[in-house]
């Protein structure tokens, strides 16, 4: 009873807070982005889906995905389940698919024709589990791109370098000017995604693959994977006076001209953009390090949890809608920075990078990330590996190189 | 009185034992339950969400072939060790020394004791700033002319975990002193009037005397340092994360990092169970020691 009561409550108040048309429906949305261009591209969606006569009601969780997935997974679990919520796409929402707390969205999909604008394709497939579309990917967001910073390689003297090789080059002059050549915060997920981003570059997507999708343990104990690791043991060295934890801090490193370039995904554009800096003029990007010119296609996507009541579950189709609208795309994506997930939008005010970006997805070179192949259990065994290899300049990569040949012989 | 007319012994303080129900419900249902539930899933290759599909041991043997446990375990070790004997030894020193009648006793008091006041998150926060070798201890001695003076425990694998226990030992000592102050001021006047007359030097007095009398104080406050020590987490969290590299992770850590990051239930709870059965280790034949053996009156 006394729930009941208190529930009636919360509802009173919540509803007198909607100014939307009489008969809206308010859908609770959950995800995780909370930093100042996030919560703005997270208005826009809001803004698109209010216009459908419904109320978007937002429930934003500070702390990034890694704080913000166990309260979603355990409101879901725990029965009481938001109308939709963010998740990356790929394995972390797969058990609660398998558990079927998850809307099948194939019926929306097919009506709508998903797999004709859905760009790239395997976007789409890491939304389905056996054969069902369980979820709405929004935006495509890769890892593999160098930040350099002009000014630092101005202060040294140096010309800027084409790929990650003549920057490893450059690292003993850089160091000689005082200035830090890489950039790698001491959060364990940053070394870990460093190493991978080396590991599609300098080995290619085919390593890549055979590593992370195949799981060919003998082969990631191979001459192959240890050139990868050679060229860990580069970043390792060039990384190792960066004495900062956060990845925006390591970011500010570069924008400060402190350190002359840093290893991070397209997410580190808006802080170059809010500090004012320009592409090309202040820093260049360098996709695929300079020498695999790849993205992959990791990202942001909307779960939509099963629900009983009738008029939320209309309100999940028109979300789900609401977001590969093409306007609702642009206007999202150009405030998040990342790309957008249909190839028939035009993204006219797009920057450099960012162009840079389109350009490689319009020639399809694309690959599948860590969190499509592997669960987030290896992925968290493998950030374990690396942030001790980096912190640890005596450990050897023989050593290392054989601890990540295990972590991939028992990885799922 | 005769004794034969007594109540049996179940009814005696009914009413004290039926306000006690709901507490030993709770104690049994979330404590043991929940405790014999996780022993349960640790042997099981829970991923996300709870299974029960038993696979032996294999959660214990992957635990203690992963060289990030095995840090932890010596991290636990080493700051347990630092954590109870200087919290105690600064501890009593401070209690002793305020108990001196000095003036502004209660000022002291409140200085010492107002880290308490702080949560372990900003109490690491603080610390993280201070021994920042950019901004902190070693940027300020390094101003004042001594250029190559080098301190940066944080960012040193091999000592990072003395950097938190000095945070630790910052926020917790105040604690212990107040604690042991309390204990002191137990102590019979008389009995220092006794040794002054029997002309026992005062460091005598509070080794031989003084201390053992304050053997209740003395367990009290190792309780409450040993499970301070097997609980650290935030502390770590808000300094290193377990930095550099994996050189400061604590094994409360491991727990909630496989349980909730790496969504393995089966990991974390095996991990869960290790720490709860060190735990029963030390406490039990302690326990049985203090209590099973002899009523005291």
């Amino acid at each position: 009873m006394r729930y009941k009561f208190l529930t009636a409550a919360f509802a009173a108040t919540v509803a007198l807070n909607v100014a939307g048309p009489a008969a809206a429906t308010d859908l609770e949305v959950t995800h995780w982005w909370t930093s100042g261009g996030e919560a703005a591209a997270v208005a826009e969606l809001a803004k698109a889906f209010d216009a459908t006569g419904n109320h978007w009601v937002d429930g934003a969780i500070a702390g990034s995905g890694g704080t913000a997935r166990p309260i979603m997974i355990s409101r879901i679990t725990g029965g009481d389940p938001m109308g939709a919520t963010q998740f990356n796409h790929g394995r972390q929402a797969e058990e609660l698919v398998q558990a079927g707390l998850m809307r099948d969205l194939t019926d929306i999909a097919t009506k709508d024709k998903w797999t004709e604008i859905v760009r790239p394709k395997s976007l789409l497939d890491s939304c389905t589990i056996d054969g069902k579309i369980y979820c709405v990917p929004v935006n495509i967001h890769s890892w593999q791109w160098l930040w350099l910073s002009n000014e630092a390689f101005q202060k040294a003297g140096l010309p800027l370098p084409k790929d990650w090789n003549e920057f490893v080059a450059d690292a003993p002059a850089l160091e000689k000017a005082g200035i830090i050549p890489l950039a790698v915060g001491g959060q364990a997920w940053q070394a870990s995604g460093a190493f991978d981003v080396l590991m599609a570059a300098v080995g290619g997507t085919d390593t890549f693959l055979k590593v992370y999708k195949d799981k060919d343990a003998a082969f990631a104990a191979g001459p192959e994977i240890a050139k990868v690791f050679k060229a860990a043991d580069d970043a390792r060295k060039m990384a190792k006076n960066t004495n900062v934890q956060d990845w925006n801090q390591a970011t500010n490193l570069v924008i400060t001209g402190k350190a002359a370039g840093q290893i991070m995904g397209d997410w580190a554009q808006g802080e170059f953009q809010v500090a004012g800096k320009t592409a090309g003029k202040d820093y260049t990007c360098l996709p695929g390090l300079g020498l695999n010119e790849v993205i992959a296609t990791g990202g942001d996507a909307f779960y939509f949890p099963l629900l009983k009541d009738e008029a939320k579950a209309k309100a999940q189709v028109v979300l789900a809608e609401t977001l590969l609208d093409p306007k609702t795309q642009v206007a999202f994506n150009l405030k998040k920075g990342s790309l957008p997930v249909r190839g028939d939008v035009d993204l006219n005010t797009a920057n450099d990078c960012m162009k840079k970006g389109l350009a490689i997805l319009a020639k399809g070179a694309v690959m599948p990330w860590t969190d499509q192949l592997l669960s987030q259990d290896s992925q968290k065994q493998k950030e374990d590996l690396f942030s001790e290899f980096f912190a640890k300049p005596d450990m050897t990569l023989e050593e290392a190189q054989k601890r990540f040949a295990e972590i991939i012989g028992s990885a799922d | 009185m005769s004794n034969s007319e007594r109540p049996s012994k179940l009814f005696r303080n009914l009413n004290a034992k039926v306000a006690s129900i709901p507490m030993v419900l709770t104690a049994l249902v979330v404590f043991v339950g929940g405790t014999a539930w996780t022993v349960l899933y640790s042997f099981t290759n829970s991923k996300l969400l709870p299974r029960l599909n038993f696979v032996g041991l294999d959660q214990y043997h992957r635990l203690w072939s992963t060289s990030r446990w095995l840090v932890s375990i010596e991290n636990l070790l080493i700051y347990g060790a630092i954590s109870l004997v200087f919290s105690l030894v600064i501890g009593f020193l401070l209690a002793a020394l305020l108990d001196q009648k000095i003036r502004f006793e209660d000022t002291f008091r409140t200085i010492f004791l107002y880290p308490f006041a702080l949560s372990f998150i900003v109490t690491g926060l603080v610390w993280q700033w201070l021994l920042n070798p950019d901004f902190g201890v070693q940027r300020v001695v390094r101003d004042l002319g001594w250029t190559s003076f080098s301190f940066d425990p944080l960012y040193n694998s091999s000592i990072v975990i003395y950097g938190i226990s000095i945070a630790a030992l910052w926020q917790g000592t105040g604690l212990i002193m107040c604690l042991m102050l309390a204990g002191l001021r137990g102590i019979d006047e008389d009995i220092w009037k006794a040794a002054r007359v029997d002309g026992i030097p005062a460091w005598k007095t509070y080794l031989f005397i003084v201390i053992p009398m304050m053997r209740p104080v003395f367990i009290t406050t190792l309780v409450i340092i040993a499970a301070g020590i097997v609980k650290v987490y935030d502390l770590v969290v808000a300094q290193t994360s377990g930095g550099p590299g994996i050189a400061s992770e604590v094994p409360a850590k491991y727990v909630y990092d496989y349980m909730f990051f790496a969504q393995n239930l089966g990991q974390g709870f095996a991990a869960s169970t290790m720490m709860l059965l060190s735990v029963v280790i030390v406490i039990v034949p302690w326990a049985y020691l203090e209590f099973g053996g002899k009523k005291r009156g």
